[in-house]
């Protein structure tokens, strides 16, 4: 049975129970909703809540465990030459699912019939297989073909195991909860306890993804660093990778694509966090009703614009500009690609995160702050700049911080705007380039990932992420001591 | 009918909220070196009146202000008048306590440091004790000056206010009831302050209170729905009010 089927007959159960949970506790009263414990609505939601919460995790939890069981089991069962040379148990058991799958359409039209299931040899089974469109990336053996039969039929089985015991599950939960609804039972908190556990869940979803993450980056840079010294690899001050099959002398000092990381995100900040802040400032302290109604959201569009279009605005204006206007003449270098272009188009960028989030806190800030420092005599900037800021700076330092690592996360105006080339140097008119840029160039094209050139992607990434996280813990502290002090 | 010890002088003033119009034509002559009282029941207007002394309205987008307010004969909503300074001059109490989130010895240091009253650190931490005397926060206070104002508890917070406002010596000091959430011995310091401060400035002090209108000040004002209704001396107001309102009021009938 498709699983569109089973979800449609779980809502109906589901369903039924909402309505019988809820009739029966009203029944219990006869018909006098007050002397219910709860409103009966929370009886429907109770009983609905049985029929499905456990049905839809056991659901779940099948259609993820299944396909790992099977495939381990339908992988003991070939015979260990069925594993050509060159390749891999996993190569191998994705032919014997499509050739599964083959199989199941030529029944599904009629190629086949029941009969047959025995008899099929790998000539007519190929034959029909390619003549549905399916690929296959060896010749199909008779191993192979055991096992997809092998598996076709456990599928078939299993997924009507499932089925009965996903429906069975429901229909246990609905009778349980419909024979719990009488007057006294108390629902609400029931319900109300099942909201919490939907809360927690998804709150664990998010944090699990994160240390999936974190995990896997783990992985591939102890891969990585089984091949390559983490010595060289954080204090060698040359990034050189030997583009792939030439052999190992590959540099990969993280250190150049470090320094144009900071340096540049350093310009972006310089750039945005006062222009945002003032701008801020004048928006939500100065500024009438009717500009400031126009002014915010053609800041906000700025936020909008994607990234890419920045690059190009780095690549064709600003990126010649600077090198005419200032490198050229001050003898700094010939290179339209330059750090200082990337900074100031990605300090442009980061403006309407400063701005907007800073206004928001700022417009937060009561205004009987500002009525007692004004009332005692202080100007409007005194008030601004001794007590509207600092009641508002936890939030400030947030914005500012959230606007660092996007700074530090960005490619695209680094491609365009600074150039590909690491170098490690203080001229701010020189092309140099990120961490994250290196992280998209040493993945793209022909890769292996088993070489160290491919793998060092991984441990830049995990880098970038302890950085960020440093920055966000860093963040938290300073925001927590200041509440300490003030609230 | 220019009074010569008026200290303030408000003559035909009207306050619109938008299209609420919350102060209808009030004139009042507030006397130098007395403790003045406003009276009324809620929502008649008393804090917008107040607010109007010291151009605090002018924060208000919707509020405007009509008529002639002068202060030792000067208009105060002239042109050139800079209302920071006029606010220098005309302390605030507000009606909310609103500590600044900051320490409370830069609470009440504020002021100080911002019009530069104070020599050196002594002189200031000089002004700061003895503002926080005056406000009869000195005992509980000496102890954390560094700790959070916001940190006090409400009737702190509102000793707090007070002390920042005297830090800043002003000559009128106006004070929306500055007692609302003080206990009887807080009360009664706050009331020795308000005599003492009688001697240099003139004070304007809102209060539900009557006892307390009767026990500190001379002048009492009772405003109704936005009418300055009747204006005197607290003694003759307390004892033979001419106006109904004001005897059903002070009487406990209405507000
Ligand atoms: N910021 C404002 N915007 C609009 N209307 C206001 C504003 N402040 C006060 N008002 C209105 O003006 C009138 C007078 O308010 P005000 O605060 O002066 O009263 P009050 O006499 O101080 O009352 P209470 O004793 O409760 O403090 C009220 O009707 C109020 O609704
Ligand atoms: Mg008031």
């Amino acid at each position: 049975m498709p699983l569109s089927w089973i979800l449609l007959l779980l809502a109906a159960i589901g369903l039924a129970a909402f309505f019988l949970s809820r009739r029966r506790a009203v029944g219990s009263v006869e018909g006098d909703a007050r002397r219910l414990h709860s409103l009966p609505l929370y009886y429907g939601l109770h009983g609905a809540m049985m029929a499905l919460a456990p049905a839809l995790l056991l659901l779940a939890i099948w259609l993820v465990v299944q396909p790992m069981l099977l495939d381990r089991s339908i992988l003991s069962g070939l015979p260990d030459d069925a594993i050509p040379e060159g390749s891999t148990p996993g190569l191998v058991m994705s032919d014997v699912r499509r050739v599964a799958d083959g199989i199941e359409r030529a029944f599904a039209n009629g190629a086949f019939s029941e009969g047959d299931l025995t008899a099929l040899t790998t000539e007519d089974v190929g034959a029909v297989i390619t003549g549905g469109g399916t690929a296959l990336g060896t010749p199909l053996t008779a191993d192979v073909l055991a096992a997809a039969r092998d598996y076709w039929l456990a599928r078939g089985t299993l997924a009507w195991i499932m089925t009965a015991a996903v429906l069975g599950l429901a229909l246990i939960g609905a009778a349980w909860a419909i024979r719990r609804s009488d007057g006294a039972f108390r629902a609400r908190n029931v319900v109300e306890r099942g909201v919490l556990v939907l809360l927690i869940a998804a709150a664990s979803i998010a944090i699990l993804t994160t240390v999936g993450i974190v995990l896997s980056m783990l992985f591939e840079t102890s891969n990585f660093f089984r091949q390559y010294e983490w010595t060289e690899f954080f204090f060698n001050t040359t990034w050189q990778p030997s583009f792939s099959g030439r052999g190992g002398s590959s540099e990969l000092g993280i250190i150049p694509l470090l320094w144009g990381t900071l340096y540049i995100s350093l310009i972006a900040l310089i750039v945005a966090v006062p222009i945002g802040l003032f701008a801020a400032i004048y928006l939500s302290e100065y500024a009438g009703k009717t500009f400031r109604s126009i002014a915010k959201p053609v800041i906000e569009i700025l936020a909008g614009i994607p990234t890419i279009v920045y690059g190009l605005f780095a690549l064709i204006t600003v990126g010649p500009l600077l090198r005419d206007a200032f490198a050229s003449p001050l003898g700094l270098g010939n290179s339209a690609s330059s750090v200082m272009t990337a900074g100031l188009v990605m300090g442009i960028m980061l403006i309407p995160f400063v701005s907007s989030l800073s206004d928001d806190i700022i417009n937060a800030v009561p205004q009987a702050m500002r009525d007692g420092s004004l009332g005692l005599g202080a100007t409007q900037s005194e008030t601004i700049r001794q007590v509207i800021v600092p009641a508002a700076l936890p939030g400030i330092v947030g914005a500012v911080l959230l606007a660092a690592s996007r700074a530090i996360g960005e490619t695209m105006i680094v491609v365009l705007g600074a150039g590909a080339a690491a170098r490690l140097d203080l001229n701010p008119f020189e092309a140099m380039t990120t961490v994250t840029v290196k992280i998209v160039s040493q993945l793209t094209g022909d890769t292996d990932f088993a070489s160290p050139e491919t793998l060092v992607a991984f441990a830049l990434g995990l880098t970038l992420f302890v950085i960020t996280l440093g920055l966000n813990v860093l963040a938290l502290y300073i925001v927590r001591k200041y509440r300490e002090q003030y609230e | 009918m220019q009074n010569d010890t008026a200290k303030i002088t408000a003559r035909g003033v009207q306050v619109y909220y938008g299209d609420t119009h919350a102060i209808k034509d009030v004139d009042v002559d507030i006397a130098a070196n007395t403790v003045t009282a406003f009276i009324g029941p809620s929502g008649c207007g008393k804090s917008t009146f107040l607010r109007c002394i010291n151009r605090m309205n002018d924060t208000i987008p919707v509020a405007r202000v009509e008529g002639d307010i002068r202060i030792d004969g000067e208009d105060i909503y002239d042109k050139r008048v800079d209302p920071v300074q006029l606010r220098a001059k005309v302390g605030m109490v507000f009606q909310k306590p609103n500590p600044f989130p900051k320490s409370i010895y830069d609470n009440v240091a504020y002021g100080p440091r911002i019009h530069g009253l104070s020599k050196d650190k002594a002189d200031l931490d000089g002004i700061v004790e003895n503002a926080l005397r005056r406000a009869a926060l000195w005992d509980e206070a000496k102890d954390r000056l560094d700790a959070p104002g916001t940190g006090l508890s409400g009737g702190q917070q509102q000793r707090l206010c007070i002390a920042r406002a005297v830090a800043t010596s002003p000559e009128v000091l106006l004070m929306d009831e500055p007692c609302s959430a003080l206990d009887p011995i807080a009360t009664a310091q706050i009331e020795e302050l308000i005599d003492e401060l009688k001697q240099n400035y003139s004070v304007v002090i809102v209060t539900h209170s009557m006892q307390q209108a009767a026990r500190v000040s001379q002048k009492t004002a009772f405003f109704h729905l936005g009418n300055l209704v009747e204006y005197g001396e607290t003694s003759r107001i307390f004892t033979s009010p001419e106006d109904t309102r004001t005897e059903s009021y002070i009487s406990g009938r209405i507000g």
